[in-house]
């Protein structure tokens, strides 16, 4: 208590220090507690398929499933071509390509040309899944609505998708994603 | 009134050493049987103890149902049809189960409105009112994963859905809500990961709620209840014990409760569910209509009303937290709308409003409904943010009774009396 009296606040040092340990010790605890419910390892391991095109006839489309959701893979008609290359940038609720093959993803813009592979414009391959709140949209089997743009038709909501599976009604906010595609031979893709 | 000094009299030896060491037959005494209720309130206070009970059954039931489920994407759906088939009296414990979640937001809904028209969330009140939203709030994750786990297709896209609506924040800042919603599913798409933490969530979810409403319950007794006339008993004449007054009350209402709950159960188990949910789940099919539980509709309704995606998960979001501020929006000095001419107009409005919301939520997201739910919307966010401020300064109030005994009894000081003789 003597030497309290003379240099009361010199302990305050060890005091706040000691806290300020402790309540770094305690938050940096958290973060594991938090991370364990990340993606973890197994689900990062199934990060990439292959399927081959080969049976897709003009006009036909199948679904793969990769990471859990469905990728639609469509082999496109002339006219549908002819469609979405006649639509003009001014014309489109999200102008962005969202083509993850592309140096620019981010900022290129939502052209045809953008939304496909290089020298497979053919081939439109899009996360099948509704940029709005996640459903799967219609519009893989001939039976199914395609919407007003006769794309895709996403019935939760109402979200229409055109012939390069951009928005063009509704209240999806972005076009449907390309995933990371490469074309192993003309008729073989890697997805992821 | 809670500051009711304590009357109990151990009567035995035995009695007197426990209330010595534990006192908790003198707590029970002191909150539940001599505690001080108002003599005029009416069976719309005897929702408190319905949603006590129904918590209770809803952890009972679900433990025993946690005991044959299996919470994994192959078996789950199965494992709930073996419920139904082969365990004993499986499918009576699930159906009351499912149908008690449907029971306890019937009882909370009307005990949430029986608070809004007699004033329950002012001053004293107001951390009453917000524990009781905080229950709500987790009513509802309770009922959210709980439906999950059946893992139909309804469950299935229903959590899609409702965890997608958080990819939103993509718009604020690109890429958290996409890392928020793949944390929350543990992978890139709801799987069976989700399934099994959501299992974890709901087992542990109604516990919190029993913690709450202990403190919900604290709150009540130290405030006291309010009363039909929002008017605080003023002397010992103007409440009576709990015990037997109150609590012959509640258990009639109960009883009455338990013959709609029985109703369900025995003859209409599935009425208030979907049927695409008898259908496994499907992650590469959606349901061409899907609809949350009835229970969600009107906040789901608020949600496609609005044409942005961020606008619309803010506005739903938003119609909720709006209801933690109403002890402060609401500026009128009286308590129950029994002597508010104007604002009682406007609390019908708001019931009216929300019961649309509900039907409407339950459409397709196409016109007429669209616009239907963008006018309903607009009148709900305009009752708590408008009416309620406006209203609370601009009306002259009918005049209070003198006191509860007085507005029992003939109602002589006040203009209002015709409505009191229910009581
Ligand atoms: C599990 C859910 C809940 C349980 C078990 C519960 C339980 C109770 C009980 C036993 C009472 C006393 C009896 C009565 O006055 O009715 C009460 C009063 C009250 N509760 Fe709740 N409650 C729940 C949810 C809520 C919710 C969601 C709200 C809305 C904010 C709420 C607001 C109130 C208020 C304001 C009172 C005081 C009522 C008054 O005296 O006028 N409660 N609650
Ligand atoms: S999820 Fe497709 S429109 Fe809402």
């Amino acid at each position: 208590m003597a030497s309290d009296t003379k240099d009361p606040n010199r302990r305050d040092f060890l005091v706040v220090a000691g806290n300020t340990f402790a309540a770094i010790g305690a938050a940096s605890l958290i973060w594991p507690f938090i991370a364990q419910m990340n993606p973890d390892a197994g689900a990062l391991a199934l990060s990439s398929i292959e399927v081959d095109l080969s049976p897709i006839k003009e006009g036909q489309a199948i679904t793969a499933m990769w990471r859990g959701k469905p990728v639609f893979i469509r082999y496109r008609t002339a006219e549908e071509i002819e469609a979405a290359k006649k639509v003009a940038l001014d014309d489109l609720a999200d102008p962005i390509a969202r083509n993850e093959n592309l140096k620019d993803p981010a900022s290129a813009p939502a052209t045809d040309q953008n939304r496909t592979i290089e020298g497979h414009e053919k081939w439109l391959i899009l996360i099948g899944i509704c940029t709005h709140l996640g459903c799967i949209p219609e519009g893989q089997k001939i039976s199914d609505a395609r919407g007003d743009f006769g794309g895709y038709f996403c019935p939760c909501h109402g979200s229409h998708y055109d012939t390069a599976g951009r928005i063009r009604k509704g209240p999806a906010p972005r076009n449907l994603d390309v995933p990371v595609i490469t074309f192993i031979t003309d008729t073989k893709i890697k997805i992821g | 009134m809670a500051d009711h000094s304590s009357t109990y009299e151990p009567k035995s030896a035995t009695a007197k050493w426990w209330d010595e060491r534990l006192p908790i037959m003198r707590l029970l005494s002191d909150q539940m049987i001599t505690f001080p209720t108002p003599k005029n309130i009416n069976y719309l206070w005897t929702f408190g103890g319905i949603l006590t009970v129904f918590l209770l059954l809803q952890l009972v039931t679900g433990i025993i149902l946690a005991m044959h489920y299996q919470p994994s994407a192959a078996e789950a759906f199965n494992s709930v049809d073996n419920i139904m088939r082969n365990v004993n009296y499986g499918w009576l414990i699930r159906n009351m189960h499912a149908v008690g979640a449907s029971m306890f937001f019937i009882a909370v809904y009307i005990h949430i409105f029986r608070g809004l028209y007699y004033g329950s969330y002012k001053a004293p009140r107001e951390i009453l009112w917000i524990l009781g939203m905080l229950i709500f709030l987790a009513m509802m994750a309770a009922g959210f994963m709980g439906y999950a786990l059946v893992w139909g297709q309804m469950s299935f896209w229903g959590v899609t859905v409702i965890t997608n609506l958080f990819s939103s924040l993509d718009g604020i800042i690109p890429g958290l809500g996409t890392a928020i919603v793949e944390w929350l599913w543990g992978g890139y798409s709801v799987s069976g990961t989700t399934l099994n933490r959501f299992f974890s969530l709901h087992y542990l979810v109604p516990f919190v709620i029993v913690g709450l409403v202990v403190l919900h319950i604290w709150a009540l007794h130290m405030t006291g209840q309010n009363n039909p006339t929002g008017v605080e008993p003023k002397t010992e004449a103007d409440t009576v014990p709990m015990h037997p007054y109150a609590t012959s009350k509640d258990l009639f209402a109960m009883f009455a409760f338990f013959l709609m709950f029985a109703w369900f159960v025995f003859f209409l188990p599935d009425y208030l569910g979907h049927p695409d949910n008898y259908n496994p789940a499907n992650p590469l099919v959606t349901p061409p209509h899907i609809v949350p539980e009835w229970y969600f509709l009107p906040f789901y309704a608020i949600l496609r009303a609005i044409p942005d995606k961020l606008g619309g998960v803010i506005m739903m979001f938003g119609a909720i937290a709006v209801l933690f501020f109403i002890p402060w929006l609401d500026r009128s000095r009286i308590r129950s709308a029994r002597y508010r001419p104007i604002y009682k107009w406007f609390f019908w409005l708001l019931v009216i409003s929300c019961l649309a919301l509900g039907y409407l939520g339950a459409m397709p997201a196409e016109e007429p409904y669209i616009t239907w739910a963008r006018i309903f919307t607009a009148y709900y966010f305009a009752h708590f943010l408008i009416v309620m401020p406006i209203v609370g300064v601009l009306e002259k109030p009918k005049p209070l009774p003198a006191s509860i005994s007085d507005a029992v009894e003939g109602g002589k000081s006040s203009s209002g009396a015709s409505a009191h003789k229910k009581n």
